[in-house]
């Protein structure tokens, strides 16, 4: 009863799972796979979590570009906070920085917090699920402008992911947001 | 040969550069003033510098098989480290941990505030809510015990079980 509508939800996690089988195994013939896939099939059943609701999309140009920016901004966050660390050290100063992000999908809100905490100094402390509001720990920002910064890059982050992944719903939500628009064009055109 | 010199100091450079940003990784944990600040580099740096380590095995290696095994291991790592520091940072923020005077700007500092109040309103409320409960309860059964000499409600419902 409770997993009526499950194999289409699922397949992607099971789809992610023999690839793991396949990589811990370094060996990606079909006999593998197959035995991989049965034990996925096996775990999904008896271990059950909750559904990942999927947008039922996945743009895969915006993906690779979303990727790309990604990579780039680890380096750019991992040297940044390695600065830091030799150069302010003890004097450092931080801000807690709230974002409302407009998706309220648990997936786009997760993504979205899992990449922040990976790029240039930002931690999310606190997750509001209900207005699906980060609060985000944010290294070396004093001021204001730099808290407006910051929140302009979540939002621009949370735009990339909803245009990978999101539903239709949140990409009309993007599109219908005047004031979006000049912010988030101006910033890519200076990235 | 040529290609192999190319390569070998690829793999070096990989190398020295992950181990640097593994090493500033640990500067950073030494000397940042707080926990948060520190989660920052105890996720940050040390993400690169794996990155660069894998990416010197898959070179020096070069065994396409060994490629998904490598990009799984970093997937994990991105996955897993940022909700490891979450969860340290989530509970440092509600503990002495937090350093108001490092903190410039706090926009969750009315939200934990509130809540806090809220809840500990809450407890007031269900703690007053009990104490007068219990003092009804008393006060009922003062009503109650001499009630019980006179025509109780309870004698005529038991008589009326025991008839059926």
């Amino acid at each position: 009863m409770r997993k009526r509508n499950s194999l289409r939800q699922e397949l992607p996690l099971i789809i992610w799972l023999v690839i793991v089988w396949g990589a811990l195994w370094s060996d990606f013939s079909v006999g593998n796979l197959l035995f991989g896939a049965l034990i996925a099939v096996g775990i999904t059943q008896l271990l059950y979590l909750p559904p990942v609701e999927l947008g039922g999309r996945f743009n895969v140009l915006h993906g690779a570009g979303l990727t790309l920016n990604f990579l780039y901004q680890v380096v750019a966050g991992s040297i940044e906070v390695a600065y830091l660390a030799l150069a302010k050290g003890p004097r450092l100063q931080n801000s807690v920085v709230a974002v409302r992000l407009r998706s309220s999908s648990d997936l786009v809100v997760t993504a979205t917090g899992h990449i922040i905490s990976l790029i240039p100094g930002s931690l999310v402390v606190e997750v509001d699920r209900s207005t699906s509001t980060l609060y985000l720990h944010c290294i070396n920002v004093v001021s204001e402008d730099g808290a407006d910064a910051m929140r302009a890059t979540v939002r621009r982050i949370e735009s990339r992911l909803i245009k990978t992944m999101g539903s239709k719903q949140e990409l009309e939500l993007i599109r219908n947001e005047p004031d979006q628009h000049p912010a988030r064009s101006g910033e890519e055109g200076a990235s | 040969m040529n290609l192999q010199l190319v390569l070998d100091s690829i793999v070096a450079v990989c190398l020295i550069c992950g181990a640097l940003m593994s090493l500033a990784a640990a500067v950073g944990l030494l000397r940042f003033p707080d926990l948060m600040s520190r989660m920052h580099s105890a996720t940050k740096p040390q993400v690169l510098g794996l990155l660069l380590m894998l990416t010197a095995i898959a070179i020096q290696l070069r065994s396409w098989s060994l490629v998904p095994l490598l990009v799984i291991a970093w997937i994990f790592q991105l996955l897993t480290s940022p909700v490891s520091a979450h969860m340290v940072g989530r509970s440092g923020y509600r503990t002495k941990h937090r350093h108001e005077e490092l903190l410039k700007i706090d926009d969750l500092d009315q939200v934990v505030e509130a809540a806090a109040q809220y809840r500990a309103g809450e407890y007031r409320r269900a703690a007053e809510a009990g104490e007068k409960a219990e003092e009804a309860a008393a006060e009922q059964q003062d009503i109650a015990l001499p009630d019980r000499d006179g025509p109780p409600e309870n004698a005529r419902f038991d008589d009326d079980e025991s008839r059926h």
